[in-house]
C-alpha cells in the first residue's frame, strides 16, 4: 500500500533532482532540444558573476537575521502566551493569520504598507516630524532589503510561537514553579529552567524556519523583484529569472542546486534527532 | 520591589508584549480591510488619517473586483485544484501511512522519515525540471499541471501527520477484525479509515492551505490569467502595468486569507503535533 506513494514521489520529486543535476551539467536552453555536456561550467558561471554573489551573500543576510529575530521574538511571545488569559483564542487567531494566509497576498498587503508615497508609515514618521523627507522603503538598497528580511520575518513568527508554545506547554507545571518555590525569579526560572528543557523544540522550529527562508522567493519576488539594481535578489529568486524568465535552464539548475548543501545539513540533523529520541 | 508590585509589573509587561505582538502581526490584514473599503478620493489624500474613513465608506473596490476583473475565476481555480488535490492526496496518503505505522523496526521508522523529509524538498529546487516535465505531459499552461504536482508536498507532509495517527489505533483492534474474518485490507478499509475521520480531515484541510499558499509553480507553468490561482493571480494580473488598485487588490488578499485562517485555526493543535514529533514527549 505503499507503493503508489512512492511510485509517485520518485516519479516527480525524484526525477526532476535528477534532472537538476543532468540540466546543470548540460547547455540547455528553452528553445531548442540540444543537450551538450558542459561540466561544471555552469556552477563555475554562476560562481563568478557578480549577480550569483550578490544573491547568495543576500540569501545568507535574509536568513541569519531574519531567523534570529524570529527566534527572539518567538520566544518571548510564546513565553506571554503561556499564561491562560481571556482574550487567548482571539489572539491565537490574530496571531497566526501571517502564516496562515498566502504569503504572496501578506506580501501585497506589505507592498501597499511600504508604498513610495502613501506609505502608512511615512505618513506617521513625517507627521511626527521624526523624519524630513519620506523614506523609499523598496526603493533604496538598505531600507529595500531591511523591508525584505522584516516581511518574511512577519511570516514566519507565528509559526516558530506557536511550535515553541507546544514545547512549553509539554513541560510539566510543577518544574518552574519548584524553581520558583527555591527562590529563582523570572528571569533565572526562564533562561535557566524553562528554555533549556525546551531546546530540542526549538531546533525544530529553527531548521524548519531555516529552510522554509533560504528557499523562499516569495517575498523577494512580490516586494522589490530583487530591485533595486539586483540588490535584494536571493538565490531562488535568481533562479527563477535566470532559469525560466531568462530560459536558460541550465544556469538556472545549477543556481538552484546551490540550495542543496543547506538541505543536506538540516536534513542531517533531523535524522540524528530522531534518532535520539527513538534511543532514549 | 515588593512582591504584589512585581507581580503586577509582571501582568503588565505580560499584556503590553501581547499587544505589540498581535499588533505588528495583524495590522496589515486591519490596513487591508480598511483601504478595501475606503473611497478612492478618501485613500489618496495625504491629508487624511490612514487608519480610519474620513468620508462614508463604499463597496466599489469589492464591486469592480467581481464584475471587472477574473477574481471569481482564480477563486474557482483555486477551489478546483485543491479538491482535487485533497482528493489524490488522500488515496496516496491514507494507505501509505498506514502501512507505515504497522511497519515495525528500524526500517520502519526511517522510511517515515524519509517521507517526512521529501515535503522539505522545496519547489525553488525541482521548478526548472518540473517545467519542462509539465511540458513533455502537455499540462503546460492548464491548470491540470498544479494538480499533477502538488500532491508532490502535500502526499509527503499527509503521510507523516496520519502516521503519528494510525500508530494511536490500536493493533489488537484490526487483529480481532481479522479473527472475524475480515481480510488486512478489509480491516484498514471497514475500521481504520472510519475511526481515522479526524485525522483524516485535518490533512484534507492542510493540503488543501498548502495548495492555497502555494505561489512559485502556479507563477512558472501557468501564464495564461483565466488558469491561473488566486495566490499568483492577484499580484500578477491584478496589477495593470504600474498602475495598482489598492482598494481592489486588498479586498482580493483579504477574501482569499481569512476565511481559510479561521477554519486553520481549528485544526491548529495537529498540525503542531507533526512537526513536533520526536522533540516533545
Amino acid at each position: 500500500m505503499l507503493f503508489p506513494a512512492v511510485l509517485f514521489i520518485g516519479a516527480l520529486v525524484g526525477v526532476p533532482f535528477l534532472l537538476a543535476i543532468v540540466y546543470s551539467l548540460c547547455d540547455v536552453k528553452v528553445a531548442s532540444d540540444e543537450m551538450r555536456f558542459v561540466g561544471f561550467r555552469n556552477f563555475a558561471d554562476a560562481l563568478t558573476s557578480p549577480a550569483f554573489q550578490t544573491a547568495l551573500r543576500n540569501s545568507f543576510v535574509f536568513t541569519l537575521v531574519s531567523q534570529a529575530l524570529v527566534l527572539a521574538g518567538a520566544t518571548t511571545l510564546a513565553l506571554a502566551l503561556k499564561e491562560a488569559f481571556r482574550t487567548r483564542g482571539l489572539i491565537r487567531f490574530l496571531i497566526l493569520l501571517p502564516w496562515v494566509a498566502p504569503i504572496s497576498l501578506g506580501s501585497i498587503g506589505w507592498k501597499w504598507l511600504l508604498d513610495s508615497i502613501y506609505s502608512v508609515f511615512n505618513w506617521f514618521l513625517v507627521r511626527l516630524h521624526v523624519v524630513d523627507s519620506p523614506p523609499m522603503w523598496l526603493g533604496e538598497p538598505a531600507l529595500a532589503m531591511a523591508s525584505v528580511v522584516l516581511v518574511h520575518t512577519w511570516r514566519m513568527l507565528p509559526f516558530a510561537t506557536v511550535v515553541l508554545l507546544a514545547g512549553l506547554t509539554s513541560i510539566p507545571r510543577d518544574i518552574p514553579e519548584a524553581a520558583a518555590v527555591d527562590g529563582a525569579g523570572f528571569w533565572r526560572t526562564h533562561f535557566q529552567i524553562t528554555l533549556p528543557m525546551i531546546r530540542p523544540i526549538v531546533t525544530v522550529a529553527v531548521l524548519f524556519g531555516v529552510i522554509f527562508t533560504f528557499t523562499d522567493m516569495t517575498v523577494v519576488y512580490i516586494l522589490t523583484r530583487g530591485g533595486p539594481y539586483d540588490t535584494t535578489q536571493v538565490l531562488p529568486s535568481l533562479a527563477f529569472l535566470t532559469g525560466i524568465l531568462g530560459g536558460d535552464l541550465a544556469a538556472g539548475a545549477a543556481i538552484s542546486l546551490f540550495l542543496f548543501p543547506l538541505l543536506l545539513v538540516v536534513a542531517w540533523v533531523m535524522l540524528r534527532m530522531a534518532r535520539r529520541s527513538v534511543v532514549t | 520591589m515588593s512582591r504584589g508590585g512585581r507581580s503586577r509589573f509582571l501582568r503588565a509587561a505580560h499584556l503590553v508584549v501581547v499587544a505589540a505582538f498581535a499588533l505588528f502581526l495583524s495590522f496589515p490584514f486591519y490596513w487591508m480591510l480598511v483601504t478595501s473599503f475606503k473611497r478612492t478620493s478618501d485613500l489618496y489624500d495625504l491629508d487624511h488619517n490612514p487608519l480610519l474613513f474620513n468620508v462614508a465608506p463604499t463597496l466599489d473596490h469589492w464591486k469592480l473586483l467581481f464584475s471587472e476583473t477574473l477574481y471569481g475565476r482564480w477563486l474557482a481555480n483555486t477551489a478546483l485544484v485543491g479538491a482535487l488535490v485533497v482528493v489524490i492526496t488522500l488515496l496516496l496518503a491514507v494507505p501509505a501511512a498506514y502501512s507505515l505505522a504497522r511497519l515495525t523496526g528500524k526500517w520502519g521508522e526511517r522510511a517515515g522519515i524519509g517521507m517526512f523529509l521529501m515535503y522539505l524538498v522545496p519547489p525553488t529546487l525541482l521548478f526548472i525540471p518540473l517545467s519542462r516535465v509539465v511540458v513533455t505531459l502537455g499540462l503546460q499552461d492548464s491548470i491540470w499541471a498544479l494538480v499533477v504536482v502538488y500532491p508532490t508536498f502535500t502526499v509527503p507532509f499527509s503521510t507523516w501527520l496520519l502516521m503519528g495517527f494510525f500508530r494511536s489505533i490500536p493493533r489488537d483492534l484490526e487483529d480481532a477484525a481479522m479473527v472475524d474474518g475480515l481480510s488486512r485490507f478489509g480491516a484498514f478499509a471497514k475500521l481504520v479509515v472510519p475511526i481515522s475521520y479526524s485525522g483524516i480531515l485535518t490533512v484534507a484541510i492542510f493540503s488543501f492551505t498548502l495548495v492555497l499558499q502555494e505561489f512559485v509553480y502556479a507563477l512558472t507553468f501557468i501564464s495564461s490569467a483565466s488558469q491561473q490561482t488566486v495566490s499568483v493571480a492577484v499580484p500578477i494580473f491584478l496589477v495593470r502595468g504600474d498602475v495598482y488598485y489598492w482598494g481592489s487588490l486588498m479586498a482580493a488578499c483579504l477574501l482569499a486569507s481569512v476565511p481559510v485562517a479561521i477554519v486553520y485555526n481549528l485544526f491548529l493543535d495537529r498540525f503542531i503535533a507533526g512537526f513536533t514529533v520526536g522533540a516533545v514527549k
